[in-house]
């Protein structure tokens, strides 16, 4: 599985999702408690507008200096040991990857949850190479037990299932003989995971923030999965995407509380780690061989265009948790790891408009997710910008559409076109009229009406009826 | 005070009543309405649709169609918010951007001009029964009018208002939307008058006449018995 998880057409992807009523359901009371606990933490840290500017500033001047930051942060690196690669495309990630497994002679692979791994298709890779990978993050490990079902949420990957289903997964995959309960499904799933860890040949993680002025890797987790990850095997890599890079400790701080408040309502998670480098001489333990990956894989090409703004993104999925067309489509309508508003932004720049196109549009540009980005990503400005590079850059509108718009272009720049247009509707609308409703629209209304009425025009608009009424007052 | 009324092209085409309503309840308050004839829709449909160049055409007319106004008020949150848009369509351009930069100062929702600029919260309206409000979008989030309706229907004699659960979320109208994505809306209106039907109220209440049409139309479909009231409306009752 790489960004792309599936072939079908957007729209029979939303129709086939849209009747899972359990994943629907799921969704929504998801939302609820999510958006609730986002907005208690925020109101109760307090001057939660001047968070998100203070955030956004960060990423902003990260996102400016970012080939500075980068610079530091593998300079910094290097000097404690660690091994730093600059990975232009997925294919290049995975091949360095794929080096040091062979050079190690690595049968198995332990990850904690990483998106950017899911986006450059990691796991396939490394199996291929006959390697058993192993996903930590509970979420991630039952969907990849449950035959590599798709992350339906960046936050909460298996948002989709419910404790039923992972028992069935785990009576039949991990002989698992105790009930839905999640305290025991998570026991066993614990217990089948300690066997793992202490035979792991290399741990893999993803990456929050890594911290340049240190030269460290910064991991947000709630299970402590990462922190067996990075200390057990002797052979460490981190996967990060470019811009997801702070200047200092102080910067992290800031945007790890933004963070963890909009995730999930915490003030912090219950692991917070840095990992900087290999085991020194004097430590215990950690890894004796430190890599770190720095992936691009589209991401220079964002940089410097109107999209940038999406670089800030955190990950926190607070725009998912409040999207009003993801409550009701789920995470694989998308056909993207990324779902909701940001993915909607983010997948068409990474995987191009002929696969995701439709993404956009998936959106009533209500402002929800705008206005819940803890780092003020415009997210439905952002969406509306593709529209237009859809339409007037790369020329993919239909046909039918064009014209319509060229019309009305036409239509709303003359007064005379516009009156007489206004004038007729009622007249031209009457055969599909009854008691002042359309129930039945023709040509671009069909759609409308196929599940809602829409009235009939007014006989006498509203500016016939003011000319009337200038008329009596002026008379009066 | 004189005010120029920017009606919107739906107030004008389906919802005359909506327009006649403002007009009453402004010349109440002590406002003398001017109206363009030259005004036509203010491009939002083309505009978020992505035809940025097309919607151009109809912004340029509505800015120099109210250019010699004093203050702009119109019925509707989402076209106040394009109004307020224009600025940012026309950055680049020395001879529109201050032009639309002034429309931006001078225009006001409805509700927002009776509660902040006339500094009225009582109309003096009366009418009786349960009722519910739906917040619009863009009047919301993104011209950030929230509370002057709320304000406004408190004060109406005889009206019991109820919250309406998960008000925040879309109504599933977004324009081209309701029939680009005709499933998706179909779901979203459809929880929407779900929780219209929960608060048991007779009236739906909003400010904005797309989503009122939208959540309407889909009401009258599946007939249930509310009636769909735009806020001006509710003002102008007695």
């Amino acid at each position: 599985m790489a960004m792309k998880i599936g072939n079908e057409k957007f729209k029979d992807n939303v129709n086939k999702q849209m009747e899972d009523t359990f994943m629907r359901g799921a969704v929504a009371g998801a939302q609820e408690r999510l958006r609730t606990r986002r907005l208690d933490a925020a109101e109760e840290l307090g001057n939660w507008e001047e968070w998100r500017s203070h955030g956004e500033e960060i990423r902003q001047h990260t996102l400016d200096n970012l080939d500075y930051y980068l610079q530091e942060l593998s300079e910094n690196l290097q000097k404690r040991g660690g091994h730093v690669f600059f990975a232009a495309t997925a294919e290049e990630a995975n091949d360095y990857v794929k080096g040091i497994v062979k050079e190690k002679r690595a049968k198995k692979i332990l990850k904690a949850k990483s998106m950017v791994t899911e986006e450059i298709g990691l796991n396939d890779v490394l199996q291929q190479e006959g390697c058993d990978v192993i996903e930590t993050d509970l979420g991630e490990y039952i969907l990849q037990l449950d035959e590599h079902d798709p992350p339906s949420h960046i936050v909460t990957p298996a948002l989709h299932k419910n404790k039923e289903q992972i028992k069935d997964v785990f009576t039949e995959k991990l002989e698992y003989k105790l009930t839905s309960k999640p305290e025991e499904l998570a026991l066993h799933a614990r217990e089948k995971l300690r066997e793992e860890f202490l035979q792991a040949d290399i741990g893999i993680t993803g990456c929050n923030f890594a911290i340049a002025e240190s030269g460290s890797v910064g991991l947000v987790t709630n299970e402590g999965n990462a922190g067996m990850v990075s200390d057990l095997p002797d052979t460490q890599i981190c996967v990060m995407g470019m811009e997801r890079i702070v200047p200092t400790f102080e910067e992290f701080e800031v945007l790890v509380g933004l963070l963890t408040r909009s995730a999930v309502g915490q003030k912090l998670t219950s692991y917070i780690t840095a990992l900087t480098g290999p085991r020194t001489a004097e430590e215990v333990d950690g890894p004796s061989e430190f890599h770190l990956v720095i992936v691009d894989n589209g991401r220079s090409g964002i940089l410097g265009t109107e999209f940038q703004s999406v670089l800030q993104c955190i990950r926190c999925a607070a725009c998912i948790n409040v999207c009003p067309v993801y409550r009701h489509i789920g995470g694989h309508s998308y056909n993207s790891i990324y779902p909701g508003p940001i993915g909607a932004v983010l997948t068409p720049l990474l995987g191009g408009y002929d696969d995701f196109k439709e993404l956009p549009y998936a959106s009533t540009l209500c402002g929800a997710c705008t206005d819940a980005c803890p780092v003020k990503i415009p997210l439905h400005t952002l969406l509306h910008q593709h529209r237009q590079v859809i339409v007037e850059r790369e020329g993919r509108a239909p046909i039918s559409e064009k014209l319509a718009m060229k019309a009305f272009g036409l239509g709303a720049s003359s007064n005379q076109l516009y009156a007489a247009g206004s004038k007729m509707a009622n007249s031209v609308m009457k055969p599909f009229t009854k008691d002042e409703t359309i129930s039945k629209g023709p040509g671009p209304l069909k759609a409308w009406t196929e599940i809602r009425d829409f009235p009939a025009p007014n006989k006498e608009r509203f500016r016939d009826w003011f000319k009337q009424h200038d008329k009596e007052r002026d008379d009066a | 005070m004189k005010v120029t009324l920017f009606a919107t092209c739906i107030v004008d085409m389906f919802q005359s009543d909506v327009g006649i309503a403002t007009v009453e309840v402004l010349e109440r308050l002590g406002c003398e309405i001017v109206f363009p004839t030259g005004q036509v829709c203010c491009g939002q449909p083309a505009y978020n649709s992505g035809y940025v160049e097309d919607a151009k055409k109809a912004m340029k007319k509505m800015i120099a169609t109210f250019e010699d106004a004093e203050v702009i008020v119109t019925p509707s949150g989402s076209c106040a918010t394009m109004f307020k848009e224009y600025q940012h369509v026309f950055k680049d351009d020395p001879v529109w951007r201050p032009r639309a930069e002034r429309l931006a100062e001078k225009t006001y929702e409805l509700t927002e001009f009776i509660v902040d600029v006339l500094k009225v919260e009582d109309v003096g309206a009366k009418l009786d029964g349960i009722a519910t409000y739906h917040p619009s979008c863009h009047m919301t989030r993104l011209l950030g009018v929230k509370d002057a309706p709320m304000k406004l229907l408190s004060h109406v004699e005889g009206l019991e208002m109820q919250p309406l659960p998960n008000a925040q979320n879309c109504c599933g109208f977004g324009g081209t939307f309701a029939v680009k994505m005709g499933n998706i809306s179909e779901q979203m209106v459809d929880e929407k008058v779900d929780s219209v039907s929960e608060t048991k109220a007779s009236y739906l209440i909003g400010a904005d006449g797309g989503c009122l049409m939208n959540i309407g139309g889909r009401m009258q479909r599946r007939d249930k018995p509310v009636k769909v009231m735009h806020i001006a409306e509710v003002l102008n009752s007695r």
